[in-house]
């Protein structure tokens, strides 16, 4: 039997708190904690340098000193070039950082909050109140809900995001009602799968009984695009993802504590079910305005928290939240870029990029690293 | 179980001597103000439609500092609602819960981090994470939003590493440790919190016989130089009799019961909470044993830590060993550790093993 080694403890019976009164030989070299900042400027640089070849280099190749000319308020050599990078590729930039930050955030925030490394950004059933919003303005076109949108003056594509929009708060709204009430959050994932169902269920029936090129339509819309977002969108879109993912950043704290779980975490002093619905107002927020104003933007959500696990090597939210939104940026700009094909006319799916490209990446990161179940603690 | 309680008794001397120059230091410091105490509590689970169900009724026990408290009882007795109950998890049917003086209903979820921890049965699988990281989100309800410790926190952190002997784990990640290590991360993390009171939930559940030792050691100590109360579930009836201060034993609908171990075995109480489970507790040996008809008698001859064992292996086998009774029909006489001699109607035999001395009276069983 192994013998127990006297305390190095001081002995001090007077108050509750005061042992570490004494300073101990410090004979064991304790890990350092804290976020690695080296690693946070190294992946900061990538997202600008992913930020300024996405304005550069697309189907019309622009000298680097011209964009940041044109960024600065300059004079370009061609007028075009402003015309591109200002009203083109600018805002579609801005859009893929937000909405990969977002993404990645949230998918972050699920997985933590479910304990489950499957869990995304869509597992609340957010997507699919988003989907199903914009299946009804673009399939059952001409009828009630469209014609109600372009009453209170969201034409066109605006009308789609607002459809889009207002399905996920109503999912949103349903998943806040019942996080408050129920006691574990199995019940939610559960919820979250159900609509998903339901949705794509009455989506399928509207896609039976419309004409092609609706469905057509309404399918490129599920491909996603950070290209659909105009200036004047911008301004819902951008304030909506700065919140959320700055709810996202106040909320490290109770995220690590449920990592031991929520029995561990309420013992910690934390109010459970109140983290519970901050964590789901910020995903869904995050989760719902992508949604709404790029599409079902798949994979980067569930991905881009297993590539931060396994190169900052933590499960500490105070590192993985700033690593999301900064990796989540700069994967959702390449994949953009990629999807543009640089040099050509041709744009492919996002979502077929995102997983052709993000899959090989993520299976190699995290063989080399741990096993996927170690990486979120389920 | 014969076996459990043995290892237990040639370690108890050692225990006691390590620990009695603390004990006396406690009673003269002479403030025995409780800790964590409860009034007239009762425990149970409330139902939105029906009357609730009452689990045990009247509850009035106190714990007090530096003390080990085992409870321990049959399984179904509520003990686990009741430590559930204690920890603020659960509201209890009536009365109240005090923690150093202020009743637990009201202090804060912070407050009662501050003052009560927890250590629980199941699995902590962290994902990536040292374990010197698990301990440190003990400092939760310490710390601002962030999350980030101070250096005061590091060195309570790192305090309460080393008062568990954990100093070797504290750079491995949580999720390589084997389920002892884990354990102690685990109670780390409790004195991180820096509370009066801990409670832990069977502590000894998945581990090995001498880590069971060892963790009720430690826990004990923990308890005395930190001048903490802790209070520990455990179905470890032999362990919790020679370690604990105090048990607190709950029979099936109670009352329960709290009482220096030895007090309990006196007063008959210990026998009557685990009656009806078809166990026999022996006042004598202070040993549970499966109630059977004893075998037979068995005279022994002999001395010393041989003679001991051979009376265990007698138990184990049914019969009724006696200290030299001349008319028992069987005779074992120790010679030492690896011979003894067997006398039956007047023959003799001699074994060097306590397995072959076993395996004859098996077949000489009436």
């Amino acid at each position: 039997m192994q013998k127990i080694t006297t305390p190095t403890t001081p002995k001090i019976y007077t108050s509750v708190g005061a042992q570490h009164a004494v300073p101990l030989p410090t004979q064991t070299v304790y890990p350092r904690l804290g976020v690695r900042r080296l690693a946070l400027l190294a992946l900061l640089a990538g997202l600008v340098a992913a930020f300024l070849l996405s304005l550069a280099v697309g189907s019309v190749n622009i000298p680097l000193r011209e964009v940041v000319t044109i960024l600065t308020g300059g004079e370009a050599s061609r007028a075009s070039w402003e015309t591109i990078v200002l009203n083109f590729r600018l805002p579609k930039a801005i859009t893929a950082v937000l909405a990969g930050a977002a993404l990645a955030v949230s998918g972050l925030q699920m997985q933590t909050l479910f304990r489950n490394p499957l869990a995304d950004p869509y597992v609340l059933g957010i997507s699919s109140g988003a989907s199903l919003g914009a299946a009804l303005v673009v399939l059952a076109a001409g009828t009630t809900g469209s014609l109600l949108l372009a009453g209170i003056g969201l034409p066109g594509d605006f009308g789609l995001a607002a459809a889009s929009s207002l399905g996920a708060a109503l999912v949103l709204v349903l998943v806040m009602l019942v996080a408050r009430r129920v006691q574990s959050v199995v019940t939610l994932l559960i919820l979250g799968l159900m609509f998903g169902y339901v949705t794509s269920a009455i989506v399928s029936l509207l896609i039976y009984f419309s004409i092609a090129n609706r469905v057509q339509i309404y399918l490129s819309w599920t491909f996603g695009s950070f290209g659909g977002v105009t200036w004047g969108q911008m301004q819902v879109f951008a304030p909506v993802i700065v919140i959320g993912l700055a709810a996202a950043l106040l909320l490290v704290k109770p995220l690590n504590a449920l990592l031991l779980g929520e029995t561990y975490a309420r013992s910690l002093g934390l109010n459970v079910r109140r983290a519970r619905v901050f964590i789901i107002a910020s995903t869904a927020l995050l989760a719902g305005a992508v949604t709404a104003f790029c599409g079902p933007v798949g994979f980067l959500g569930i991905a881009v928290p297993h590539v931060c696990r396994a190169i900052f090597g933590t499960s500490d939210h105070r590192a993985l939240v700033p690593a999301s939104i900064l990796m989540g940026g700069m994967v959702a700009l390449l994949t953009d870029w990629v999807a543009q094909v640089p040099g050509s006319q041709v744009t492919l799916p996002l979502n077929a990029v995102t997983a052709l490209l993000g899959a090989p990446v993520v299976i190699w990161v995290i063989l080399r690293r741990r096993a996927l179940r170690s990486a979120v603690g389920a | 179980m014969s076996y459990q309680s043995s290892v237990f008794s040639l370690q108890s001397s050692e225990l006691s001597t390590q620990y009695s120059v603390l004990s006396t230091f406690n009673s003269e410091l002479g403030t025995q103000y409780s800790v964590l105490s409860t009034q007239y509590l009762t425990i149970g689970y409330r139902h939105p439609r029906r009357p609730p169900r009452v689990v045990v009724e009247n509850i009035n026990v106190s714990l007090k500092p530096g003390e080990l408290v085992c409870l321990i009882g049959p399984n179904g007795a509520g003990k686990s609602t009741l430590m559930r109950t204690l920890a603020g998890m659960q509201p209890p049917l009536s009365g109240s819960i005090s923690i150093m003086g202020d009743d637990l209903a009201v202090l804060t979820p912070r407050d009662l981090a501050q003052r009560l921890s927890i250590v629980l049965t199941e699995r902590v699988d962290v994902g990536i994470l040292p374990a010197y990281a698990l301990v440190a989100l003990g400092r939760y309800p310490y710390t601002d939003w962030t999350g980030a410790l101070t250096s005061d926190d590091e060195a309570i952190v790192q305090w309460a590493i080393e008062a568990v002997g954990a100093s070797d784990l504290a750079a491995r990640s949580v999720d390589e440790l084997s389920d002892g290590e884990r354990q102690k991360i685990l109670i780390a993390r409790a004195l991180a919190q820096q509370p009066d009171v801990v409670l832990l939930d069977e502590p000894t559940a998945f581990l090995d016989l001498p880590r069971r030792a060892e963790m009720m050691q430690l826990l004990r100590r923990l308890a005395r130089d930190t001048y903490r109360a802790i209070l520990l579930s455990t179905h470890d009836l032999d362990l919790a009799l020679r370690s604990a201060d105090q048990i607190w034993l709950l029979p099936k609908g109670g009352p329960l019961q709290a009482g220096a171990p030895e007090d309990l075995v006196l007063s008959g109480a210990f026998e009557a909470a685990f009656r009806s489970e078809g166990v026999t507790f022996d006042a004598f040996t202070g040993a549970f044993r499966v109630a059977a008809q004893p075998a037979g008698v068995v005279d022994v001859v002999g001395e010393g830590i041989p003679a001991l064992w051979t009376v265990r292996a007698l138990e184990r086998e049914g019969f009724c060993p006696i200290r030299n009774g001349a008319d028992a029909p069987i005779r074992i006489t120790v010679v030492d550790n690896h011979r003894w001699l067997v006398t039956n109607n007047g023959k003799t035999r001699e074994y060097t093993s306590l397995y072959e001395v076993a395996a004859f009276l098996r077949s000489h069983l009436p």
